[in-house]
């Protein structure tokens, strides 16, 4: 799905969180935001998701408005920073939850319900973890359950919060290498916020480097992570993705 | 090279064995002296003359319908504040909104206020001196010196108990659980019930055993309201106050027993969930 992000911007009553930022996704890439704290980056994916709502400015999605759209009607796979798994159930409810929320119409019947999850359990290399409860898991399990109860939903993209912040980094370059194959799996348009230049540039098709002020975050660049590196556009970028 | 004696090795934060005793010892005789001797002189007391005469004493008329009003009274007031409770932390903790701070001292309010003035501000409220108290009269709806007043009163002083419980937890779990929920495609309710409601379930339980306690043992605010009328007005702590003033010391202590039954249960069956689900528990605390 193509996203196009047209002048966004993100007022918290008084502070500026988001200076107007303009973004073309095309369909299928996977995009790093890249930036400092305070850049305005999680707001923009928050956003992007439905969870908060721009100020002033539009989200297309496949050229339609989608800025009003609710959460629930974006259906965007959401991993969270921290994962929010949820703590009473166990891996296979917290898989199974996007399914089990549908309407009755919708609903696919129990054992249809049972073999997506038991799949998606593979795709995440787990597949016999289904009856533990998160606080038994590593942080690097937690991640990929996150990822793959986002992916239940048959999201029309994906969106992760920093998605390896919370792990060591061992475990960070395997998780990389499983996001890259997920997403050249799936196809999914996919846009993770990170502030590690290094797996930005490893991992995106397209890098998105953000910068914060008082006027609130800003997009500084856009490009491929060869054309970033070869040809910063200034000294803030040159300075950051050097770091 | 000086020998240091082995024996005096001790870890940094553990004090002396004579210190760990002497708090041991003080501990236990508080206790003694605030919690249990009393409870024994109630037991006591009660069955001076017998279960038989105890038993008697408790199947009075006014000694039932203290009793019933009593039930009563807690099974309006636990439920309406459990859902107050779960309502005032939901808004408290899960949205940004003005005047926030205001409403979390407010919840305190009625830990700081004396429950005498509590009840006094209801008589001025609804009595029959106010305007409103008295259309309520000529409605045939009196609220003072009548059971609203009571339940009025009781909601009012047991109102922080699962907010409180609440507010901490809430805070502390954060909201990221439920907008995982909301992208999945849950609704608000749905999220409600099948993500908020079981991650506060305990604290919620604690504050509902709290809320119940006070709920069946509140005496001031309730003495101001209820008129103390026999058999109508009258709760078990107001009973056993008026059984004492009477020197019927026997009926007395017996519903001050079954008032401290009442109690024990609830403690017990805090206890036993606890260790029943302590695995949940630990789960829940340490994700």
């Amino acid at each position: 799905m193509n996203i196009d992000i047209e002048e966004i911007a993100k007022q918290f009553g008084t502070t500026a969180a988001l200076h107007p930022v303009s973004l073309a996704i095309p369909s299928g890439t996977l995009v790093a935001l890249l930036g400092p704290s305070g850049s305005g980056k999680t707001t923009l994916l928050r956003i992007l998701g439905g969870l908060e709502f721009p100020s002033t400015g539009r989200v297309l999605f496949d050229g339609a408005d989608a800025t009003g759209l609710t959460v629930q009607d974006r259906r965007a796979g959401f991993v969270f920073q921290s994962y929010a798994l949820f703590r009473h159930m166990n891996v296979f409810e917290n898989i199974a939850y996007g399914l089990r929320a549908r309407p009755s119409k919708t609903r696919p019947p129990g054992a249809e319900i049972s073999r997506r999850v038991n799949k998606l359990l593979d795709l995440i290399r787990l597949p016999d973890i289904g009856a533990r409860f998160p606080s038994q898991l590593s942080g690097g399990q937690r991640q990929r359950v996150a990822l793959a109860r986002a992916l239940a939903i048959e999201p029309r993209m994906l969106l992760l919060d920093e998605p390896f912040g919370a792990l060591d980094a061992k475990v960070r370059k395997e998780l990389r290498q499983g996001l890259r194959d997920i997403h050249d799996a799936t196809g999914l348009t996919t846009v993770f916020v990170t502030h590690d230049q290094e797996e930005a540039m490893e991992l995106a098709d397209l890098v998105v480097v953000m910068s914060g002020s008082g006027s609130g975050g800003r997009i500084e660049q856009i490009g491929k992570p060869e054309d970033i590196r070869a040809r910063p556009n200034s000294d803030f970028v040159r300075e950051f993705i050097s770091a | 090279m000086t020998h240091i004696p082995h024996n005096r090795w001790r870890p940094a934060t553990t004090e002396p064995a004579l210190v760990r005793w002497a708090l041991i010892v003080l501990c236990l005789a508080m206790l003694a002296i605030l919690l249990v001797a009393p409870l024994m002189v109630v037991f006591d007391e009660a069955l001076r003359r017998g279960w038989a005469f105890a038993l008697a004493s408790l199947s009075e008329p006014d000694a039932q319908a203290a009793i019933r009003l009593t039930l009563l009274v807690a099974a309006l007031t636990v439920p309406l504040n459990a859902v107050f409770g779960i309502a005032a932390a939901w808004a408290v903790t899960k949205f940004d909104w003005r005047g926030k701070a205001w409403v979390i001292t407010l919840i305190d309010l009625p830990f700081s206020i004396s429950p005498v003035v509590a009840g006094l501000l209801f008589v001025l409220m609804f009595g029959a001196n106010s305007a409103l108290g008295a259309w309520l009269v000529a409605q045939g709806f009196p609220i003072v010196f009548a059971v609203p007043g009571i339940v009025l009163a009781t909601l009012f002083i047991t109102f922080p108990f699962v907010a409180r419980e609440l507010i901490p937890v809430m805070l502390e779990q954060g909201r990221a659980e439920e907008e995982a929920a909301l992208t999945l495609g849950a609704s608000g309710w749905r999220t409600f019930l099948t993500v908020t409601l079981p991650n506060i379930r305990w604290a919620l339980l604690y504050g509902v055993l709290l809320c119940n306690a006070r709920a069946m043992g509140e005496f001031g605010a309730v003495a101001v309201v209820s008129g103390k009328i026999r058999g109508q007005t009258t709760t078990m702590p107001l009973m056993i106050e008026m059984f004492y003033n009477e020197y019927l010391s026997v009926a007395a202590f017996t519903m001050a027993g079954v008032l401290a039954l009442l109690a024990f249960v609830t403690l017990t069956l805090k206890t036993a969930l606890e260790w029943r689900y302590a695995d949940q528990l630990a789960a829940s605390h340490r994700h």
